[in-house]
């Protein structure tokens, strides 16, 4: 008896926090918004107008890379996903069992992947071959790319990246990325990483390439092409793509207001503020 | 009629209800805590039974693959998940770790318990136990920044962020533990020893040395095995100081991917319930039993030599 008491008080201290806890959520208004880091200034952007222009409205916006935003929307805990490659039907299927409903793609922006170098390496072109082959480690010295003959620091992103995937698929063909490639956090932290070393070799994003040496890309008649507004929206440059949003069916209706806005004039004339470009 | 106690009865019965309040909240405290660590466990280890027991798990992760030599490729057409280089790239920094700052955190500790002034001494422990609450993400920015460029100068290692680069920052988030542990110990040597020592013609140093430090030895080693396990699990630092490139090789020099940093940066990304994702548990029981057999063993040690000490 006694002990019986003693045990319903211990239990009592235990499950009052988590009751206490639970309820009082409110987020009537508020729209979350996660998935690609490339996109994440873009998506800052975007918030930051669309809560000046429409007063009440509440955007929460993070990034983590595109497969995480689109794990996000699998598992119904964001309302949109930014993504930097197309969502597989695999994951479209998956979000469908999951009790999320019809997802909704929408090309929202145009971004060029850009390879970043040093400032001071004389290295200006290479071809989608030789980048091949650096990502995948049969090419290890800048010798071979008519530089110095100083060995090649390859920076990669970590594999939740939609660039990665996108860098993947496109350049090495599915191949594995060489084991050496140092996997970064964010774009930003690679071109930083590239600006600090003499030998680096990255890529990312074009919005994130101010102040940083680009290399344009070989086409396949030998001239070079750079990443330019003009190549990118004429899908001339190779490593040109869109940028998506997804939009689960079951999202508040502030959200597809948000994205419709974005795909309006007015929504789409801040993307290039941001250093990528409009869709249409 | 018999006379009335002389302690009045309700103000015993109200003492005795508060001790006993008391008690039960002290028990449910130590009860909140170990079931949350027995719950903790219990919760990695389901997650990461598929690896072990499911048929359709297994064909794409199992422990044969996990422990033969290959990558770690988790995404990629036919994934890859050779735990070895992570395996070698935990090893690698902790390695460094405690090579780097067991010696400066022994010697700092036998500073201080044997040789600095009691002004010093006063001084000394407090600022080193600060150094303990350094946030590990400043520590790994510090690396990160500033750091991997002395390092690459002094070393000229064509990669900047390197096992060693991680391991020293890694030294100076164990370096607080070891010290503190360390010091404790050689204190707790009885000062007849020392009295002994020195009666016997012994000089400071061969005291220190000679008689000291090897009376407290199995707490020293247990301060090492409590620096083990704090750099093992360590996650921030090397996420950010390392490079996070799995690669198999013992050179110091090269990027390394440790275990926690994997499960870090990974864990976000995968789909529940996927052969990636139990594999991310698996190398987190992985974890969890490695550090709980160094804290094990470590008790174990500061245990033993208490004892000892007690009989002597």
């Amino acid at each position: 008896m006694h002990v019986a008491r003693r045990w319903a008080a211990i239990l009592f201290v235990l499950v009052v926090p988590f009751v206490a806890g639970c309820g009082g959520r409110d987020r009537a208004q508020s729209i979350s918004i996660k998935g690609s880091d490339t996109m994440v200034i873009l998506g800052q952007k975007w918030s930051d107008e669309y809560m000046k222009a429409h007063p009440g409205a509440v955007v929460a916006i993070t990034g983590g890379g595109s497969g995480t935003g689109i794990a996000q929307l699998i598992n119904g805990t964001t309302d949109i996903a930014q993504s930097s490659r197309p969502m597989k039907d695999a994951e479209k299927q998956k979000a469908q069992e999951q009790g999320g409903g019809a997802v909704e793609e929408h090309a929202v922006a145009r971004d060029g992947v850009t390879v970043y170098v040093h400032a001071a390496n004389p290295v200006a072109t290479i071809s989608m071959e030789q980048l091949k082959g650096v990502y995948t480690g049969t090419i290890t010295s800048w010798k071979d790319l008519g530089g110095p003959d100083r060995p090649i620091i390859v920076y990669s992103r970590e594999n939740n990246s939609g660039t990665y995937v996108f860098f993947k698929e496109h350049v090495l063909g599915g191949a594995d990325f060489v084991e050496r490639a140092q996997t970064l956090p964010g774009t930003a932290a690679v071109v930083n990483a590239v600006t600090q070393d003499v030998n680096g070799i990255g890529y990312g994003g074009i919005a994130y390439s101010g102040g940083i040496k680009r290399l344009g890309i070989l086409g396949v008649d030998g001239t070079p092409v750079d990443p330019t507004e003009e190549t990118i929206r004429s899908g001339a440059y190779p490593l040109s793509r869109p940028l998506y949003w997804y939009v689960s069916a079951k999202a508040p209706p502030a959200a597809h207001a948000l994205l419709a806005w974005v795909l309006s004039p007015e929504g789409q004339a801040h993307v290039t503020e941001v250093g990528y470009f409009p869709i249409r | 009629m018999p006379a009335p106690p002389l302690l009045a009865r309700p103000v015993d019965h109200r003492r005795r209800r508060i001790d006993r309040l008391a008690e039960m909240a002290i028990a449910a405290s130590a009860l909140i805590t170990v079931t949350g660590i027995v719950l903790i466990f219990v919760f990695v280890f389901r997650e990461a039974l598929p690896v072990l027991f499911d048929r359709e798990t297994q064909l794409e992760a199992n422990l044969a693959k996990f422990f033969s030599p290959g990558s770690w490729q988790p995404v990629s057409d036919v994934p890859k998940y050779s735990l070895l280089p992570l395996l070698i790239g935990s090893l690698k920094a902790t390695l460094i770790a405690v090579l780097t700052a067991v010696p400066v955190a022994v010697l700092a500790a036998l500073y201080t318990a044997e040789f600095a002034p009691r002004a010093i001494r006063e001084l000394l422990k407090p600022v080193v136990e600060l150094l303990a609450g350094i946030p590990s993400v400043v520590l790994g920015f510090f690396a990160l920044i500033v750091l991997a460029t002395g390092v690459q100068a002094v070393t000229g290692s064509p990669t900047r962020l390197n096992a060693f680069n991680a391991g020293l920052a890694l030294g100076f988030s164990i370096i607080p533990v070891v010290y503190s542990v360390s010091e404790d110990a050689l204190r707790a040597v009885p000062s007849s020893y020392r009295e002994a020592s020195l009666a016997l013609g012994a000089s400071a140093w061969q005291t220190a040395f000679r008689v000291t430090l090897p009376a407290a030895w199995a707490g020293i080693f247990a301060a090492v095995m409590l620096g083990l396990g704090r750099a093992v699990g360590e996650t921030m630092i090397v996420l950010m100081a390392s490079g996070n490139a799995a690669i198999t090789s013992w050179s110091a020099f090269d990027s390394i991917r440790t275990m926690s940093a994997t499960i870090a940066a990974e864990l976000a990304e995968v789909v529940v319930g996927s052969p990636h994702y139990s594999t991310l548990f698996f190398i987190g029981s992985l974890l969890f039993a490695i550090t709980f057999v160094l804290n094990v063993a470590a008790g174990l040690m500061v245990e033993r030599m208490r004892r000892r000490l007690a009989g002597a």
